[in-house]
């Protein structure tokens, strides 16, 4: 009984998710190095990991801190009343039940040209829709629960006790989030962070609406990968598709790593 | 159910659990197996249950071998520590579980259930779950349980432990009564010796692994068989050097030996309080705490320091008071025996020095 | 004095920005769209939620999700068993690998099924010999759906199966239950709050996704095309009306499971 489950367990992880990850790999080197590094060495290649390299960094450092910051204020407010925080607490995670494209759908439709908000914009310049800035919106849209979802928990658990037993000892409220409450929470935002940079890097649906694709410009690397596969270029889909792969998996690893320190905290 | 243990041994990698145990247990009775924790007691339980596998040792119920039966077919009723009740089935649901799953009757399970309702004092609780009970409710649920498929022996590891001190004592006789009207053969653990006091028919002292000895509360108490047993049971104090105590110059006789003296061994007062003075010696009260029916009082007695009780009717002792100290009797041991030695000159009503 | 005062304003000035932040990026966006799809009137809508193509596409997403979340109940629920309550080789590399489908990016995954399931590869050979295809029809919309929300049951069951006191299951030994009785009436009911919810989350995941299946999917009108394809087609063709109606139609509906989720899962704990 026991090696049937063990046995088809492991089958089934094998098929799942082994083996599209080597499959990916053979993909990649069809055509033998040349044809991996010449997928990536394409100028539209370079411009598309360039710019997931740039959302996926700003995403991550501005929802870190807002993120942190709502989840603080989400358990431990006191200008919230309660049904107000219960009812933002629900809100929170409705990104997870939005799909991509519609998160993308909405931004077109708040801030696209036709817009009013959109062409107030683009008299000022700036455009959002089909350019950097609405793409980070999209992803910033999308990964926006995953830190307060990791931190919120930890805060209710550990309480407010040892907070207030540091303001007792005259420690300010700065003094008391940096030398009691960030060390406590430190690894559950890790963990968060490392699952905003695996979705902001993703991220594929959402952007492939707000970006439009545009090459060379507004074209990140999941919607590259999209683009080759529609164009029958697999080699060079497979090729860039295997470095995301990759850092996938070095963001998995990662998150060994920060679970096995949060369990420790 | 009448049963053997003999020769039992559990290995846990490389923790020796329990070591050579052997034990007999009478049809009815009820036993406790009293040690500290740690110290192979659920281990023995938890052979005897099924529960964990036996390394060494036959275990008989009515003389025939069970080591290779499990659980299931023991006809054991286990009451476990934390109770473990099935948190999402109610009251009845619980109790019925091991009616069902042997397959008895509806009406036949439905009468066995209301009965045992009815015996626990649940009535009314039926179709709560256990969330919604208090801590002396559910380990009333979870005897209920263990005994509604009428098992011949009952297992309990520590039932009382996660009870409040004060229903404690409740539980307690009501267990016993319960188990006295039922006659069902039973075996608990506990680590606390009051209760193993107050409930057993006959008390089992576990120490690392081995059986230190079997007998009822009283003859335990009595007649300690060794050092551990005498320490465990009742309250002591150890004296190092015991022939400095008046009355036991005699143990002089056997070097390195120690005494354990109970509180109970004590007596302490004016010169007036005793008949034969000859046999006493001056004390210096150190403390002396209220214990609510009683006092305690720690005496120096040279380089020893005793404890013992004195009534509340008796002139109250401060500390720093001179008395009149009389030990009736010590309990010596060494590396190689133990005994117990009564003071001497408490015999000979004609001592030999003044 | 002043520095209480400056410590107020900079905390006033603190929350306000975070809520601020909050309501524009969540609540505005989400207002936004159901604002939108009402915009050109009602009877527009009505036409547009009426049209039986994007009936088809919502109906055929509901359809393919739920075959996908019992998928997911079934292997979800024996994965997790098997990672708690087994020790063998390799045991650490599989629990680690569970959570492969969060980290790889939608479209990564759509790819492998696509160079798994294609017609030059094996198993695309080996059921064309026996009379069907996988890819771009509705069996590779499953697998897809699958992959992408594979670890969600088992990261909910888990935690219960650890947290439950082995003395539970050895009681009902002890009262006479075999092994599969006790499965099936004290293991079982312990898993199913987090197997129901697991199993909630995976479906409201399905019922969204987007890149895996885009690429695997036929993307044919009422035969392979799900409604987020169906809502992205609108939008590549101009017909922000029509995305915007099936948008308010899935939303709605998902924000139903999530809500339903998140009320389990509060009472769960308040009981």
């Amino acid at each position: 009984m026991r090696r049937l489950w063990i046995g088809l367990t492991v089958a089934v992880f094998a098929l799942l998710l082994v083996v599209p990850l080597v499959r990916i790999t053979m993909g990649a080197f069809n055509d033998g190095w040349n044809g991996f590094t010449h997928g990536l060495s394409r100028p539209e290649t370079l411009h598309a990991l360039f710019m997931t390299l740039t959302i996926v960094i700003i995403v991550t450092v501005i929802n870190a801190f807002f993120g942190v910051m709502l989840s603080l204020y989400l358990v431990r407010a006191t200008w919230l009343g309660q049904k107000i925080k219960q009812l933002l607490n629900s809100i929170v995670d409705l990104p997870f039940a939005v799909s991509p494209v519609i998160g993308g759908l909405m931004i077109v439709l708040l801030l696209g040209p036709d817009t009013a908000l959109g062409a107030l914009f683009g008299k000022a310049g700036i455009s959002i829709v089909y350019a950097l800035p609405g793409m980070i919106i999209a992803t910033l849209f999308v990964t926006f629960p995953l830190i307060v979802r990791e931190v919120m928990p930890v805060l209710q658990e550990i309480g407010s006790a040892q907070e207030e037993a540091a303001s007792t000892l005259g420690a300010s409220a700065w003094t008391t989030f940096w030398r009691v409450t960030w060390p406590s929470i430190q690894w559950c935002v890790v963990y968060g962070v490392v699952l905003t940079v695996a979705r902001a890097l993703g991220e594929f649906g959402a952007v492939l609406v707000v970006s439009g694709n545009i090459i060379n410009k507004t074209q990140t690397a999941t919607t590259l990968v999209y683009q080759d596969v529609e164009n029958f270029n697999l080699t060079a889909a497979n090729s860039i598709a295997l470095v995301l792969a990759a850092g996938s998996v070095t963001l998995l690893l990662l998150m060994e790593w920060a679970k096995s320190r949060r369990e420790v905290h | 159910m009448h049963i053997e243990v003999s020769g039992l041994n559990k290995k846990f990698g490389e923790f020796q659990a329990v070591k050579d145990v052997n034990f007999e247990i009478e049809k009815g009775q009820l036993i406790g197996l009293l040690g500290p924790s740690g110290g192979g007691k659920t281990s023995i339980l938890r052979m005897l249950a099924g529960l964990e596998s036996v390394d060494e040792g036959e275990i008989l119920f009515h003389g025939k071998r069970v080591n290779d039966l499990p659980p299931q077919e023991r006809g054991i009723g286990f009451v476990f520590q934390n109770y473990a009740l099935f948190k999402h089935m109610t009251v009845e649901g619980n109790i019925a579980f091991g009616l069902e799953v042997k397959k008895w009757s509806k009406e036949k399970i439905k009468a066995r259930v209301a009965e045992l309702v009815e015996l626990t004092g649940l009535s009314g609780f039926e179709k709560r779950y256990p969330h919604q009970l208090s801590g002396g409710q559910r380990q009333r649920v979870a005897f209920a349980r263990a005994l509604a498929p009428e098992p011949q022996l009952l297992l309990l590891d520590e039932p009382f432990a996660a009870i409040d001190a004060k229903i404690r004592h409740e539980l307690r006789s009501w267990l016993r009564d319960m188990i006295d009207r039922l006659g069902i053969t039973s075996i608990f653990v506990t680590h606390d010796q009051d209760e193993a006091i107050e409930v057993a028919d006959q008390i089992m002292i576990i120490n690392k692994g081995r059986l230190e000895q079997k007998g009822s509360p009283w003859e335990i108490y009595k007649n300690p068989q060794s050092p551990f047993v005498a320490s465990f049971i009742g309250e002591s104090t150890i004296v190092d050097d015991v022939s400095s105590l008046l009355g036991f110059g005699e143990a002089a006789a056997w070097p390195g030996t120690k005494a354990l003296i109970r509180p109970e061994y004590v007596e302490v007062g004016k010169p007036s309080d005793f008949e034969l003075l000859s046999a006493t010696a001056k004390g210096r009260v150190r403390h002396v705490h209220f214990r609510g029916s009683e006092w305690l009082v720690e005496v120096e007695l040279g380089a020893a320091r005793l404890v013992t009780y004195r009534s509340l009717e008796k002139e109250i002792l401060h500390p720093g008071d001179e008395v009149q100290v009389l030990i009736h009797r010590a309990y010596l041991f060494n590396d190689n025996d133990s005994w117990v030695m009564e003071n001497k000159l408490k015999e000979d009503p004609m001592p030999v020095h003044i | 004095m002043s520095s209480m005062l400056q410590g107020r304003w900079w905390s006033w000035g603190f929350r306000s920005a975070v809520m601020l932040y909050f309501m524009v990026l969540i609540i505005f966006p989400i207002l936004g769209i159901y604002g939108q799809s009402l915009s050109s009137g009602w009877s527009d809508f009505a036409s547009n939620i009426t049209e039986p193509l994007a009936w088809k596409a919502v109906l055929l997403t509901i359809r393919m999700a739920l075959i996908a979340t019992v998928v997911n109940i079934l292997v979800g629920t024996m994965s997790a068993w098997v990672l708690i309550r087994y020790r063998f080789p390799g045991r650490r590399l599989l629990n680690s690998l569970v959570d492969l489908p969060f980290a790889l990016p939608t479209a990564v995954a759509g790819l492998m099924i696509l160079l798994l399931l294609g017609p030059r590869s094996f198993v695309g050979q080996l059921s064309e010999k026996l009379g069907f295809t996988i890819l771009f029809h509705q069996p590779a919309i499953i697998i897809a759906m699958v992959f992408v929300t594979f670890p969600f049951v088992i990261r909910a069951v888990q935690p219960l199966l650890e947290e439950m006191d082995a003395a539970e299951e050895e009681a009902a030994y002890m009262l006479g239950a075999t092994k599969a009785a006790t499965f099936w009436r004290v293991i079982l009911p312990n898993m199913l709050p987090g197997i129901l919810s697991g199993a909630m989350l995976a479906f409201s995941r399905a019922l969204a996704e987007f890149g895996a299946v885009v690429l695997v999917a036929g993307n044919i009108p009422g035969k392979t095309l799900i409604a987020s394809v169906y809502i992205f087609g609108e939008i590549e063709s101009d017909n922000t009306v029509g995305a915007t109606a099936v948008s308010v139609l899935l939303l709605t509906f998902s924000f139903l499971i999530l809500w339903t989720v998140n009320y389990v899962q509060m009472r769960r704990k308040g009981g």
